[in-house]
């Protein structure tokens, strides 16, 4: 069973630019793309525990902020080392100027 | 030749490890062999001195065993490599092996500097060794306010022992970081509890004392030594090629013998970014760039190295980062966020050519990397915009470029 969780507005987010969003125990991070729209992965890198959203948006990637691992948010796709391991996704959708996001 | 030929990396740390992997990833379809002195699957440096030294995890591996060996990558662990004949392409190994090769690459790292009577710390060995001492109420001595040494003394102090830094200049962490940060992290260890004596030299060890050199003394159990870190140039040295703090490379890590390449910390390269300054860097990240950009150099591409210079140090909850050289700067700006965290820009006739920052957790990561991509552009940003914490730092990289010119010469 998934569900919709309301994980912030759209104001929240500046354009090319991440937030955390934490449900449940579960840490998530929220991006909204140069084009305005939005994705969500789990909060931390894979690589070792570092929360994402203290790092770096640029175009469709998010860099770690501890080891510059990066990933392609849009599809959680790992872009080289240090990173191995991509990281999960989820389904967003925006409602009312509100960004859902489908959680386990 | 009873080798097998194709590229043989010396050296399975970040450096060599990445190498080889990289190989893989550009096509490379000959044999690579990854030779390595220390027994066992290479691992992250970078947690020994923190996690892996307090007890709080294990080694983190730098891939699984299986991706090694999905690239037919032949890993031959604990055996050190004793000679190299360039004339021949042939390398000796200490069991007597001769590996051939067609091209090969030194990441052979650095050492920890010893001083007798005292731990260092550079391996998984070391760290084993070092972390059996750290127990609640132990007095422990570091020699050397470096990133070696404050990492070591906080863990230790997390641990509950007593720790005393003496380190003989002015001081925490020299030339490397910023006097602002450096005095930052000093206070955050005096917090701790430890005892940070700069400007203070060291006469001699003795058994359960360091002997100062204005004849005191502090009483310890435990000394450790973080006194810096020599390139490792013994193969080359002996082999013929060109070492000068660090086996010599040009911008594409070629030595002076032909198909011989090295990379990481066992190197010293001319930095475009920097006027071709010949720069010798010990860091995780630059032994990881090294080493993708060597292998890549191996296979015939000529583009130079150009990426800037960064580095982190954890101690408690603070990280400190540093990208490009302070020691190069000649205006300095300080941004102070309204969370505390700290920035420090250093420019040099108007460039930003060094960016530096203190925070709890990875506070000042974002920013940090955002100077780092300024220092890479040749940006000159306004001084009174860095200065200003309500001012974006993104926005920056989105003005145009400076014009590429050296400092110094006339745009």
């Amino acid at each position: 069973m998934t569900q919709w969780i309301a994980a912030c507005e759209t104001d929240d987010v500046d354009p090319e630019d991440v937030i955390p969003f934490e449900h449940a125990g579960n840490a998530y991070a929220v991006y909204r793309s140069p084009d305005d729209a939005f994705f969500a992965t789990d909060g931390y890198c894979t690589h070792e525990r570092e929360l994402l959203c203290d790092g770096l948006v640029l175009g469709g990637t998010i860099e770690c902020p501890k080891h510059n691992g990066r990933f392609d948010y849009t599809s959680g796709k790992a872009l080289g080392a240090p990173v191995l391991v991509d990281v999960r996704t989820y389904a967003t959708k925006v409602e009312d100027g509100t960004v859902y996001i489908e959680v386990p | 030749m009873t080798g097998p030929g194709g590229v043989v990396v010396v050296g399975a740390g970040e450096c060599g490890t990445g190498a080889a992997l990289a190989l893989r990833e550009e096509g490379y379809a000959e044999p690579v062999t990854l030779v390595g002195g220390e027994p066992g699957h290479p691992y992250e440096r970078p947690p020994l001195s923190k996690a892996v030294l307090s007890g709080a995890a294990g080694l983190t591996p730098l891939c699984t065993p299986e991706r090694l060996a999905d690239a037919g990558v032949t890993h031959l662990a604990g055996v050190a490599a004793t000679a190299l004949d360039v004339r021949a392409h042939e390398l000796t190994l200490a069991d007597g092996r001769v590996l051939g090769y067609e091209r090969l690459l030194l990441a052979t790292g650095a050492r920890a500097r010893p001083l007798p009577g005292a731990h260092v710390l550079r391996s998984h060995a070391d760290a084993v060794a070092l972390r059996e001492r750290l127990v609640p109420g132990t007095r422990v001595g570091i020699v050397g306010g470096g990133f070696i040494g404050l990492e070591v003394a906080a863990t230790a102090a997390g641990l509950g022992c007593a720790v005393t830094v003496v380190e003989a200049a002015p001081r925490l962490m020299g030339r490397a970081v910023p006097e602002r940060l450096a005095a930052r992290a000093a206070a955050r260890h005096t917090e701790a509890g430890v005892d940070v004596r700069c400007g203070t030299a060291v006469a001699r060890l003795e058994p359960g004392r360091i002997v100062l050199g204005d004849g005191g003394a502090v009483e310890v159990d435990v000394v450790v030594a973080g006194i810096g870190s020599a390139p490792e140039t013994a193969l080359a040295e002996a082999a013929g090629i060109a070492v000068e703090n660090g086996i010599v490379v040009d911008g594409s890590f070629a030595t002076s013998a032909p198909d011989v390449f090295a990379a990481g910390d066992c190197c010293s390269f001319p930095h475009p970014l920097y006027d071709d300054l010949r720069l010798r860097l010990e860091s995780w990240r630059a032994a990881q760039e090294q080493g993708a950009h060597a292998a890549r150099a191996l296979l015939g591409a000529a583009e130079p190295y150009a990426a800037v210079p960064w580095f982190w140090s954890d101690q408690y909850d603070l990280s400190l980062q540093v990208a490009g050289l302070p020691a190069v700067t000649t205006e300095e700006v300080v941004r102070v966020r309204p969370d505390g965290a700290e920035l420090w820009f250093g420019l040099d006739a108007g460039r930003l050519v060094a960016v530096a920052g203190i925070g709890v957790g990875t506070a000042v990561a974002k920013d940090v990397r955002i100077g780092e991509m300024l220092i890479a552009r040749r940006a000159t940003p306004d001084p009174a915009a860095l200065a200003d914490p309500g001012v974006a730092l993104k926005p920056l990289l989105r003005a145009p470029s400076a014009r590429r010119v050296r400092s110094g010469a006339i745009a």
